[in-house]
Order: structure tokens, then C-alpha cells, then sequence
């Protein structure tokens, strides 16, 4: 089957020079986009044109375009990483869109997350998360025998579907909320599952927890918009279980 | 402490307890309202209102319950506005419709709607009960109590604004079922008492719990216009 082709496209793309700038939506033409294309590719389409008429290109993040480094981010008509569940920007075809749709491409919007230029935005609040508790103290030495910690298949399954959570922001950029609820509680998650993590559960908890609320993130009121729009099908159960570990940290202190 | 109460999850801590309290009280409420549904002669109702009405209730419990109500509100607005102030600038296009409930969404808007609801309802019955005493009175088992099943009766099938407060307390209900049809569940993804399996299991208990509130306070104006006069 010979793949869809999208004569005309109009792109309203959020444009905005550095981050004291105030920015504003430009609209762009596109035309002959094969379905097949990523979304990606079709911007990078666009910035070849851009950059022939001599116009400055879009700025978008972006790094594997596989779905798994989380760099892609954009708000596209309404949504995190567009109309398709379970996907990043950069696993989004333009097979999704119909010919002479009018699509909105915004930056994620949050106060912990700062517009840079155009698209990019600025996720250095999701690094100072995980640099106040989201990792295992190791002292160095030989290498751990492979099976001298038995974990269960459950715990393993669940620590590992928590540790897929990728940083991309998608959560936050969805919640009505700018929540980081389920970032955190992925890292927390898939750290308090293992027993190498349950040493420093305590500590975690609570220092995760005060820096997501220091960034300025807002509070989870559970309507679960999350973990539907998180590419890695995080769920909420994992806030469920951040809760539980902040209030019995705070219990034991 | 301080630190765990100024943190977001200890605020969302106050909220569902507080909620859950609330939960409980509005059950109660409903049950002793029912017995209007229940006992014609309003002997019944009259019981429970005078039960209530007892200096452990009005001195113990209903401090706590407004106390329960005033911390609900002051948590309720302070976290939705630090909510409104985490995301100063907006999406020019937001489709959250496929991914969360219009009830989640509008928590603060319904809570809203609910507590004048609530001035509207406490100025029809418990100030004029508990605080200026202008109700009939009747006899009952041989002691005068306060005629709270006629004051009821007489709101709902006096004239045409018999019917208005009818209308409006059907809205009270429904609004107040939309508040819980997410609340109920939610209290209890905050206190950390939920997971993957019991998520499903607690959400399909709110949605009944919600209906039966609802329907429970919408029947019993209802059936006092149109079926008591
Ligand atoms: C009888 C009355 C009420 C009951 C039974 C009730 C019950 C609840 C429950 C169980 C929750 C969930 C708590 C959680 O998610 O942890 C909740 C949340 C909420 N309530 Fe109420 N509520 C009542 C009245 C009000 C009023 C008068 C307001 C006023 C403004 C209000 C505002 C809110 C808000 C904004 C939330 C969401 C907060 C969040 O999820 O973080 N509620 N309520
Ligand atoms: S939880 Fe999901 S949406 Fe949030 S940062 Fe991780 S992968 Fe992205
Ligand atoms: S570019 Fe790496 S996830 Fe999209």
C-alpha cells in the first residue's frame, strides 16, 4: 500500500528567540509529507526550507529518535508528544494527521521547565530531583555476585517497569497541575523495590520530595492524565507507593 | 513536622483525611435524612434531629465537623492556587479529555459550588434548628421537641419556591456526587492506600458511592414536592 501523502500542512509553531523573550506562534506551510515521515523528520523538512529562504530554523530537542533518550518533548495539538498513546515525539508519524490539518506545536509548559529557544525547553529541575536522592551509595570493590541478593520476580518486574520512566517531562507537561508526582515516584519506585535501594529509602523519600517541591512543581490532585500520556506507561500506582514511602519516612524520623 | 506538613504530600494528607471525614459525616447524613423517606409522620426524622442535637453532639462532634470542613477549604485553596501558579503560562491547545475525568479536573469548582450550596442549606435548617430556635415544635414521647420534619416539608411544597429549592437541591446532590465520584478514590491514592489492583477496585466503589449519595439526596426532595404535601 502506497503510503498516504499530506499535500498541505499548517504548522503553528510556538517561536520565541532566548528565554527572556516573550515568543509568539508563527505559521508555517508544508507541503508533500509522505506518512511515513516522523514527526521530527517532518520539522527537520521544514528547517531545510527555513534555512534556504534564509529564516532561523526551529529549535526542537531531540537525540535518539528511538524512544528511549526522552530529549524529544513538544506539546502538539493539545497533548504531550501528540495524538498517539505510549509514544515519544520523535515515534510519531505523520501518517497520524489528515491532509490540511492545521497543527499546534508548543514547548512543554511549566515554571520548573523554561522555555530555552522555540521548542526546548530547560529539564535541569528533573536532574536536581535525582541529584537530591534519586540514585544507591556503592561503596567501590570487586563485582557483587550475580544471585548473593535474591529478589522476586514481582519486585524485579515492578522495580524494572518503574526504572523505564525515561526524564522526558511529558507527566509534568501534561498535568493541569505541572506535577513532577510521577517522575518522582518512578524514581523513588524503582529504587524501593530492590533491597540495595531500601538502605537509603528514607532519606530518599524526603529529599526528592522537598526539591521537586522547591522547583516550583505543583501538587498531584490524582487525575491520572499522566500516566496516560507517559510514553514508558508509568502508573500511578507508583505515586500511590511515593506516598507511602514519604509518610513512613516521616513516621520513622 | 512542619517540613512534612508544608510538603506537598503532607498537604494532600490533610486533604484526603479531612475528605475522608467529610465522606463519613455526609453518609450519616443521609441515613438519618432517610428517615423522612421512611416514617410519613416525621417521628422518625424528629428522633434523629433531637439525637443530634444532644450537648455531646452539638459541643463534641460539631466543632470537629466544622472544624473538619474549614481545614478541607482553607487546604482546598491553598493548593489550587499553588497549582494555578505552577504553570504561569499557558497552553494555547489542551486536550485533557482522553486522559482524565471532567470531575478531577474541576475539584476546586465543584467544592466551590458545593460550599455555597452549603451556606444556602445551613441558613434553611441548622441555624434556624441549633441557633435562633424559630421551628414549630411537636411532641415526642412526651417531651416538646423541635418540628424539623415539618420545616423540611414546608421548604420543598411551599408554593413555587417549593419547587425552586427542590431544583436546587437537586443540583446541591449531583454536584456534591461529582465532587465524590473523584474524591473518594483520590483520598485514598493519597494517603499511599491504593495500587494497581485495588486503583480499579477503589474507583468502581467511588463511582457507587458517589451514585448513591447523589441519588439518595436528589430522592428525598423529590419525593417530599411531590409526593408529601
Ligand atoms: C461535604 C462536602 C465535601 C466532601 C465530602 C469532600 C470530599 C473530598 C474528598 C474525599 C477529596 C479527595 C481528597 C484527596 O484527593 O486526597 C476532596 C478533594 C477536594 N475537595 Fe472536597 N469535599 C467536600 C467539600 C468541599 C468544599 C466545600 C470544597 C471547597 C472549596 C472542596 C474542595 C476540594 C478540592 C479543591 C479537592 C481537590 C484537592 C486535591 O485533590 O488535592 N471540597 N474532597
Ligand atoms: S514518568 Fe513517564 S512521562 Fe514522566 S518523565 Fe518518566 S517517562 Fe516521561
Ligand atoms: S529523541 Fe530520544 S526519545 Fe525521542
Amino acid at each position: 500500500m502506497a503510503d498516504k501523502i499530506l499535500k498541505e500542512l499548517t504548522l503553528k509553531i510556538w517561536r520565541q528567540k532566548d528565554a527572556q523573550s516573550k515568543g509568539k506562534f508563527e505559521s508555517y506551510q508544508i507541503n508533500n509529507i509522505s506518512g511515513g515521515t516522523s514527526f521530527l523528520e517532518m520539522l527537520d523538512i521544514l528547517n531545510e526550507e527555513l534555512i534556504s529562504k534564509g529564516t532561523e530554523p526551529v529549535a526542537f530537542d531531540h537525540d535518539c529518535r528511538e524512544g528511549i533518550c526522552g530529549m524529544c518533548s513538544m506539546f502538539i495539538d493539545g497533548r504531550a508528544h501528540g495524538p498517539d498513546d505510549d509514544i515519544t515525539t520523535c515515534q510519531l508519524h505523520m501518517r497520524k494527521f489528515e491532509d490540511g490539518a492545521t497543527i499546534t506545536i508548543e514547548p512543554w509548559r511549566a515554571g520548573a521547565f523554561p522555555v530555552i529557544k522555540d521548542l526546548m525547553v530547560d529539564r535541569t529541575a528533573f536532574e536536581k530531583i535525582l541529584q537530591a536522592g534519586g540514585y544507591i551509595s556503592v561503596n567501590t570493590g570487586g563485582v557483587p555476585d550475580g544471585n548473593a541478593i535474591p529478589i522476586s520476580q514481582d519486585d524485579a518486574e515492578e522495580a524494572m517497569d518503574a526504572a523505564a520512566c525515561i526524564g522526558c517531562g511529558a507527566c509534568v507537561a501534561t498535568c493541569k497541575n505541572s506535577s513532577a508526582m510521577l517522575f518522582v515516584s518512578a524514581k523513588v519506585s524503582h529504587l524501593a523495590k530492590l533491597p540495595q535501594g531500601r538502605v537509603e529509602a528514607t532519606r530518599r523519600a524526603k529529599s526528592m520530595v522537598a526539591k521537586m517541591d522547591e522547583l516550583g512543581f505543583g501538587n498531584c490532585t490524582n487525575t491520572g492524565a499522566c500516566q496516560v500520556e507517559c510514553p514508558k506507561g508509568i502508573s500511578i500506582a507508583n505515586i500511590a507507593r511515593l506516598n507511602r514511602e514519604f509518610l513512613s519516612a516521616t513516621i520513622k524520623e | 513536622m512542619s517540613s512534612f506538613l508544608s510538603s506537598s504530600i503532607g498537604k494532600k494528607l490533610i486533604m484526603s483525611l479531612s475528605g475522608i471525614f467529610l465522606v463519613v459525616f455526609v453518609l450519616v447524613h443521609l441515613i438519618l435524612n432517610s428517615f423522612l423517606l421512611f416514617d410519613s409522620t416525621g417521628e422518625l426524622f424528629n428522633a434523629g434531629a433531637h439525637f443530634m442535637s444532644l450537648p455531646v453532639i452539638r459541643f463534641g462532634l460539631q466543632p470537629v465537623l466544622f472544624g473538619g470542613f474549614i481545614i478541607h477549604i482553607i487546604y482546598a485553596i491553598t493548593l489550587t492556587l499553588q497549582n494555578m501558579k505552577a504553570r504561569p503560562q499557558k497552553y494555547a491547545v489542551q486536550n485533557l479529555s482522553n486522559s482524565s475525568t471532567w470531575s478531577s479536573r474541576n475539584m476546586f469548582v465543584l467544592g466551590g459550588l458545593v460550599l455555597v450550596f452549603l451556606a444556602m442549606h445551613l441558613m434553611h435548617f441548622f441555624i434556624k434548628m441549633q441557633i435562633t430556635g424559630e421551628v414549630p415544635t411537636t411532641m415526642l414521647n412526651g417531651e416538646e421537641v423541635h418540628n424539623g420534619a415539618k420545616l423540611v416539608k414546608d421548604l420543598f411544597t411551599t408554593g413555587t419556591l417549593g419547587l425552586v429549592y427542590t431544583c436546587l437541591y437537586v443540583l446541591g446532590a449531583i454536584l456534591l456526587g461529582l465532587h465524590l465520584s473523584h474524591g473518594f478514590w483520590s483520598a485514598f491514592q493519597s494517603i499511599g492506600f491504593s495500587n494497581n489492583i485495588w486503583r480499579k477496585r477503589l474507583e468502581k466503589v467511588s463511582y457507587f458511592y458517589a451514585f448513591f449519595i447523589a441519588a439518595g439526596f436528589t430522592i428525598i426532595p423529590l419525593y417530599l414536592h411531590f409526593f408529601a404535601k
